[in-house]
């Protein structure tokens, strides 16, 4: 069945049919789970290994030829004149791109609902949201609509979104994955990452999309094994569990039980659960809203109307600045705009930016100590699972939702969200971070996980039922 | 009543590097039409990331080791914020933090005195691009082109402490500067041309009465000589306020060409808060020692040190030595003619004179000669071929078309008259005319020598060789 398929299911078929299957899918599902943007109209069939396999690309990273609109009406018509790199990649390896997937705008949220142009549906229920900001990506792999798509995650967005949908979602280490042609949301923290239906699909595409880019300074040049070890045990690994995530108050019942549930399955692979402290995760949240927004402020300053899309004509320069940028942004971006200003503002860069940025070192520093002694730290991906559409509305309850993911960014370290189980029919993603540069590391102990887990089928993830 | 004027600088230096700062675009886009030196990068496409040009920081590194600053082995990138559209990313990538270098200085030359102005900082940067307004001005105009090859040009910017203490001060540093880029080989230094920019911070201290007056910006100045003129002008605006007991507001004034001023061009009020923070998209700049060390020991002589080796070594006077180091090439130039000729003292006078009048009548700093032809006129002369004055009068020719000295003579048929009976005969012939003057030296008028040597070279049109003439007057009217 083509909705179920993996990258390495299509790498062992006939792959004639598979983009047409895809575009298929997408007609008769997209209706309802709204995961595009934009859908190719004529999909360019590229050579390679992968030729055939039908991708998503999220909208907020470029593709020559096809809209890139970060799900803004400020780039509502904007076509990239250059593919990002790791397009690039996929493309030289064959596989094909079929759409452009729904995303908050400018990927600030964690619910697809600040898209500016609507909102994707969760396939598991319609009535919830798919998570985000990568919703979109999750929403069309979790859907069957494309194989594997990719995502970009600043402080969660492509493993909270994977944790709802109940798929795979790969954050690396930070410089592994050129952010050339990714719309830079917050530089310090942004990173590509694959959304899929099993853990070695992650690390295939990992494998493609991972290295040092001349287009990109922060890539590193050190080379990264994420496959060869994958289907190795974890026997005698030392996995930590902060207590900060029992202290959590929002954290659901039914998260968990799940969670507990795969701290048993952690012992059952060979491995020791140790509870530990990372005192400065609490401040995890506040820091990345400080660092985020302030570096977003400044990236998003290019959109003023002179060179590229929304222009909106007033009187004078300035008024044609604020009247396109306060029509183009929603009202997210604009709110994280003018937090972002003020944390850099001279009166204000001390007390706040500055600030962040020691918070984050010891955090950073926290976080390494303990993954000096551990192989790997486990939490819940979110402590609540999928949300109903239009449930949460105060923004400070909406950030707080990131507590578990935004220290990967912080740190700059890779993780993993894996399905395990469900907490009220909705999908529960389990967190896997591990130290700089171990991105193989984690994927291994992911696959571990999904071989061992009592909700997989035969070590397969469960994926929904799209009754259209 | 005694008034001190107080003076820093803020100089930008475009570098001619090959590629622009973080991008692979040509760097020189002068006369390029608009916006065809431009890539995603440079003109803030998004998703675009700049990488950095690596020869930019071997230049900003020579800057800084000619201008004896403390080079530092951490530096990083930040960002300058503000909204402008002649700056596509709505950021200018600068370095605010942790500049390239810190803590040098560079000696001026002010009325025989060596003055040392101290450098507080130098750092890297990019350019913005340029407003080409549709009308005559900014305020007339009603749409304005945006030209973006200049978009992400190196710059270094060089801030000094408020050391000089006159516009004339002001120019010399500049000047100064200059040079020392032009000998670097890392800017063309043109002011006119935008490569070389310089913005003035001027006060001025009543002495009397112990007052400092406010601090006023100074821009616009695309000169040397307009670096004095505006300062001079703001130089006084201040003390007349001063004077009149009035405030000298806070403010940026720029150099108005047309007339002669300097006008407000914005006030202390509309300061702009650039929210500076860390480029996020760039990695600190380390500099290892041995680099750095590399790159000093790739310097080029400088002009100081060069004015003192022609001194010891060519024995000609200090301002011999410092009219020739101005200029790297014309240094050069003077050399290799001193090594074919062997006359340290007489090429630089011919140098000096001669072939500055020329290159500044035909405003070229570009010498279009070989010391070959300064070597064949110098033999010309010193076989008696031809006179001093004769070489005086090709030599404009010479150096305009790059013909060889012997080549313009013979074209013009100018050959110096050594033909004694000829010159005999010419002065013969004048006694015969003007038998008083023969009486006149006869009785004891010597000097009227002169007036028999005039003759001839009137006969001659100046062809004739002066000494051999002298001797045969004085021969002839002694017979």
């Amino acid at each position: 069945m083509f909705e179920k398929m993996t990258v390495e299911d299509c790498l062992n078929s006939n792959r004639e049919e598979l983009i047409e299957q895809s575009l298929e899918r997408i007609r008769s599902t997209d209706p309802l789970i709204k995961s595009f943007i934009s859908v190719a109209e004529k999909v360019q069939i590229n050579d390679g290994p992968y030729k055939g396999i039908p991708i998503a690309i999220k909208d907020n990273i470029t593709t020559k030829g096809l809209k890139t609109t970060c799900a803004s009406k400020i780039l509502e018509n904007y076509i990239a004149p250059y593919d990002a790199t790791c397009v690039k990649r996929l493309k030289d390896y064959g596989f094909a791109i079929v759409g452009k997937t729904n995303m908050d705008e400018f990927a600030m949220g964690s619910s697809t609902e600040r898209s500016a142009f609507f909102t994707t549906r969760n396939p598991w229920n319609i009535d919830c949201v798919p998570g985000g900001s990568s919703g979109g990506s999750a929403a069309a792999v979790a859907s069957g609509q494309v194989i594997a798509s990719l995502g970009s995650d600043t402080g969660g967005s492509v493993r909270q979104p994977a944790s709802f949908c109940g798929v795979v979602g790969f954050k690396p280490t930070y410089g592994l994955v050129s952010r050339y042609g990714l719309i830079a949301f917050a530089s310090s923290l942004d990173q590509v990452g694959p959304i899929t239906k099993s853990v070695k699909d992650a690390a295939l595409i990992m494998e493609i999309i991972a290295g040092k880019d001349p287009f990109d300074s922060t890539t590193v040049s050190r080379k990264v094994d994420f496959l060869s070890q994958i289907e190795e045990g974890v026997e005698k690994m030392k996995f930590a569990v902060p207590e900060e995530v029992y202290e959590y108050e929002q954290l659901d019942n039914e998260v968990a039980e799940r969670f507990e549930e795969a701290l048993k399955t952690a012992e059952k692979l060979g491995a020791s659960v140790k509870r530990v402290r990372i005192p400065s995760m609490k401040y995890a949240v506040a820091t990345y809203y400080v660092i985020a927004p302030a570096e977003a402020s400044s990236n998003l300053a290019r959109y003023d109307g002179v060179k590229y899309g929304l222009r909106i004509e007033e009187t004078g320069l300035k008024g044609t600045y604020m009247k396109t940028r306060n029509v183009g942004f929603g009202e997210e971006v604009r709110r994280r705009i003018v937090l972002g200003t003020f944390t850099l503002s001279a009166a204000y860069y001390e007390a706040y930016f500055n600030k962040a940025l020691k918070v984050r070192r010891i955090l950073s520093s926290d976080v390494n100590q303990i993954l000096d002694r551990f192989d790997a730290i486990l939490t819940p991906t979110s402590p609540v699972p999928a949300f109903k559409i239009g449930s949460v509305s105060d923004p400070l309850t909406y950030y707080l939702m990131d507590i578990f993911t935004v220290p990967a960014n912080l740190v700059g370290i890779p993780a993993i969200s894996i399905p395990f189980g469900f907490a009220r029919g909705m999908p529960v993603g389990l967190q896997i971070m591990g130290k700089r540069f171990d991105d193989g590391k984690v994927l291994r102990i992911a696959r571990n996980f999904e071989k061992r887990s009592p909700y997989n089928d035969n070590g397969r993830i469960p994926l929904p039922v799209v009754r259209i | 009543m005694s008034y001190r004027t107080v003076i820093g600088l803020e100089i930008h230096v475009q570098l001619m590097t090959k590629t622009k700062a973080f991008c692979p675009c040509q760097a020189d886009v002068f006369e390029l039409p608009p916006n065809t030196a431009i890539c995603p990068v440079c003109t803030g496409q998004p998703g675009a990331l700049p990488i950095v040009n690596s020869s930019m920081i071997d230049y900003a590194v020579k800057i800084a080791l000619a201008l004896n600053c403390d080079i530092h082995e951490y530096s990083r990138f930040d960002r300058k914020n503000y909204f402008y559209p002649d700056l596509p990313k709505g950021y200018q990538i600068t370095q605010y933090f942790y500049p390239i270098a810190t803590s040098g200085y560079l000696d001026i030359d002010v009325d025989d005195q060596t003055k040392r102005i101290r450098i507080r900082r130098l750092h890297i940067e990019e350019d913005a691009g340029k407003l080409v307004h549709e009308g005559d001005s900014i305020t007339q105009a009603q749409y304005s082109f945006v030209d973006m090859n200049r978009c992400g040009i190196p710059l270094v910017e060089i801030v000094t402490e408020p050391d000089l203490s006159s516009p004339r001060e002001a120019r010399s540093f500049v000047e100064k500067l200059r040079t020392i880029l032009r000998y670097l080989e890392v800017s063309t230094g043109d002011m006119e041309k935008g490569a070389l920019r310089c913005d003035a911070n001027i006060s001025v201290v009543d002495e009397t009465n112990n007052i400092q007056s406010n601090r006023v910006e100074v821009k616009n100045m695309n000169s040397f000589r307009f670096i004095e003129k505006a300062l001079e002008y703001e130089q006084q605006r201040i003390i007349d306020s001063l004077r009149n007991g009035q405030n000298v507001e806070k403010e940026t004034r720029g150099w108005d060409l047309s007339t002669k001023t300097t006008v407000s061009m914005r006030g202390k009020e509309e300061e702009s808060d650039y929210r500076y923070f860390p480029e996020p998209d760039i990695p600190p700049v380390i500099l290892s020692k041995d680099r750095i060390e590399q790159i000093r020991s790739s310097l080029v002589e400088l002009p100081d040190q060069k004015i003192e080796r022609f001194i010891q070594r060519y024995k000609i006077p200090r301002y011999d030595a410092s009219v020739l180091a101005m200029n790297k090439e014309i240094a050069d130039f003077y050399e290799a003619c001193v090594k074919q000729t062997n006359k340290p003292k007489e090429v630089s006078n011919w140098i000096m004179t001669e072939m500055l009048r020329e290159m500044k009548q035909l405003e070229t700093e570009q010498i279009n000669i070989t010391p070959a032809h300064i070597f064949e006129l110098f033999s010309l002369m010193e076989k008696g071929e031809i006179s001093i004055k004769m070489a005086k009068d090709i030599f404009p020719e010479v150096f305009r078309t790059g013909r060889m000295p012997s080549e313009v003579l013979s074209e013009r048929g100018m050959k110096q008259i050594s033909d004694e009976k000829l010159i005999e005969q010419i002065i013969k012939r004048a006694m015969e005319q003007n038998p008083k003057a023969v009486e006149q030296y006869k009785s004891g008028k010597t000097n009227i020598v002169g007036y028999f040597v005039g003759q001839v070279m009137k006969e001659t049109r100046g062809s004739a060789n002066p000494q051999l003439v002298n001797e045969i007057v004085k021969r002839l009217l002694e017979g």
